[in-house]
């Protein structure tokens, strides 16, 4: 009973979570108690198998990707503040803050940033360039069995023949920002979170 | 070269893959992440406002001196008074049903048995219901189950059945437990037909089917109570149905259960707390509110198989309870959810990109042969 007394947020945490993510209070409150209830082992971490508990994110073919893109390299546990983190990518972009002159350092919502959190999906072994295998494993995990072999490489070597203008073969982000120009990435990334 | 471009310009008409897709399934990830309707359903809901009661104090911080006080007297109250009054009670209501049912099977003529097993079941519950203290507010008692039918409810907690056996008598159905449940079975065997199967037993879905026909088709058997889900849900929503007891092609009584959480939230999280620290927590509560409504009788209509009645019967239930109407099966609680649902979602993706099956096979099948064969075969998969 007293268990959940001991892992309330201190205001000071709130704070420094709201400068660091945009957040409001009561959204780093609702959300902590999501971290909360999904942390079935009541040690103030979420681990893999906590993720995988949601059957909606089970069932999604890109789940894994996505639950890895939580976990800082190498680790296998994230505390909240890492949670809100990753979570802060898919803050709508306000009005307000289209303006801002990027004299402080960037947004975790910004287009930039949201477009690296999807390169990072692609790029499986982080090393800042999206090869052909890699694009081939992603396509594979999208699409599971009901698509042939051949037909997946032919997509993979149109997507790289269109995005690479540097000819190593792979996409670098750059490469990946200027193929996707033309898309409404503040819109298609971002959800609402419930104030 | 030339015939190579054409068939790569084919390629391009038909499978429109772009970088951007995987927003898609991102941002639904993260959504689900961020609120998904399935983990919620297996904790107890959160209350709007306190209710005095420690164990739903989620969210609420420290208010006031007069509220701390207050609630200082509840637990006071609650715990003595409340509680011993309480579990005393319930003891002699176990105790009745254990002696009571065992002289009543003594009895040599079977009618008697059955005035005094109905009239034995319904004083022994009426304690068990005031132990709790529930309130409960039956509602169209017209359409009380019948005899020869299936009763079926929305499972919150085991204490439903001491909800709808205050107002009728059940037959039974479930798994044989040792301790003190065990005897309580036992039991009530002696004087009413209930079925209990063993362990062993319960996998075998024939056999379930075959026990439960025969019950229902002798029409002078009780009505069996039957709870679809499987498991216990926290009364915000009603989770799959197992087709099982629909099966058998018998009038089933829909009854929806809704409590109020406002005095005691009867959920059972038994992965939390065991049945006696369970009912402890449900003594030491104010109140257990709840209300009861029978529906009207369903039969399975032409052209119907089960899993579509059973879909049919827990919507009107949801419907009539304000809970929600979910697919998602309640045995989520404990299992992981089949690959066979992730495979349904790449399948829906792959048609995004590859259209329909007329539109591709005709363009590529002199250049690339194999790859004709393979998607064929892949699409005749399906």
């Amino acid at each position: 009973m007293g268990s959940r007394a001991s892992t309330l947020l201190r205001e000071e945490e709130i704070e420094e979570i709201k400068k660091e993510t945009g957040f409001s209070h009561s959204q780093i409150t609702r959300l902590y108690s999501r971290f909360t209830s999904l942390d079935k082992g009541e040690n103030g971490t979420l681990s893999r198998e906590d993720f995988q508990r949601i059957p909606e994110l089970a069932i999604n073919p890109l789940g894994d990707r996505i639950i890895n893109a939580f976990f800082p390299e190498g680790e296998d546990q994230v505390n909240f503040r890492g949670f809100m983190r990753t979570l802060a990518h898919f803050r709508p972009i306000e009005d307000n803050e289209k303006n801002k002159n990027a004299a402080a350092s960037e947004p975790l919502n910004s287009r930039t940033n949201k477009l690296l959190f999807a390169f990072r999906l692609y790029d499986l072994d982080r090393d800042d360039k999206i090869s052909r295998d890699e694009l081939l494993q992603v396509l594979r995990m999208m699409v599971g069995v009901n698509i042939s072999d051949e037909q997946l490489g032919s997509i993979a070597d149109r997507t790289i023949q269109e995005a690479d203008t540097n000819g190593d073969n792979s996409i670098s982000f750059n490469e990946f920002i200027k193929v996707l120009e033309k898309v409404d990435v503040e819109q298609k990334m971002s959800i609402r979170f419930l104030h | 070269i030339g015939n190579m471009l054409k068939c790569y310009q084919s390629l391009m008409l038909i499978i429109p893959f772009e970088m951007a897709d995987i927003f898609y399934f991102c941002r639904r990830g993260v959504e689900s992440i961020v609120d998904d309707e399935v983990t919620k359903r297996f904790s107890a809901q959160e209350l709007e406002t306190w209710n005095l009661l420690t164990r739903s104090h989620y969210n609420f911080r420290h208010i006031s001196l007069r509220l701390t006080v207050l609630w200082g007297l509840g637990v006071l109250i609650r715990y003595g008074i409340l509680l011993p009054l309480r579990v005393t009670l319930a003891a002699t209501g176990i105790s009745l049903i254990l002696v009571l049912t065992t002289l009543v099977g003594f009895l040599p003529s079977r009618e008697l048995r059955f005035f005094l097993t109905e009239k034995v079941h319904v004083m022994c519950y009426r304690i068990c219901v005031r132990s709790l203290t529930a309130m409960i507010t039956y509602h169209n008692r017209e359409n009380k189950p019948k005899n020869g039918g299936i009763c079926v409810a929305n499972h919150t907690t085991p204490i439903d059945v001491i909800i709808l056996a205050n107002d009728g008598c059940y037959s039974l159905i479930g798994q044989a437990h040792r301790g003190l449940l065990g005897m309580v079975q036992r039991a009530m065997v002696k004087s009413s037909p209930h079925i209990w199967f063993d362990r062993s037993e319960v996998k075998d879905r024939h056999l379930v089917a075959k026990r439960l026909s025969d019950h229902v088709a002798d029409k002078t058997k009780q009505p069996i109570l039957i709870f679809p889900e499987g498991t216990c849900i926290n009364n915000t929503s009603v989770m799959m149905f197992k087709k099982g007891s629909f099966e058998i092609g018998c009038t089933v009584y829909p009854v929806a259960i809704k409590y109020d959480p406002l005095f005691g939230d009867a959920f059972w999280n038994s992965s939390k707390f065991g049945m006696v620290n369970y009912l402890l927590r449900m003594m030491s509560s104010w109140a257990i509110v709840c209300s009861v409504w029978y529906l009207p009788p369903m039969n399975r209509e032409e052209g119907e198989d089960a899993v579509q009645f059973a879909n049919r019967v827990k919507a009107a239930i949801a419907a009539q309870g304000g809970l929600v109407d979910l697919i998602w099966d309640g045995g989520l609680k404990r299992a992981k959810v089949k690959d066979a649902f992730k495979e349904e979602q790449q399948k829906l993706y792959s048609k995004v990109l590859v259209g329909e099956q007329e539109q591709g096979d005709n363009k590529s099948s002199e250049e690339n042969p194999e790859e004709d064969k393979s998607y064929h075969g892949s699409a005749n998969g399906q």
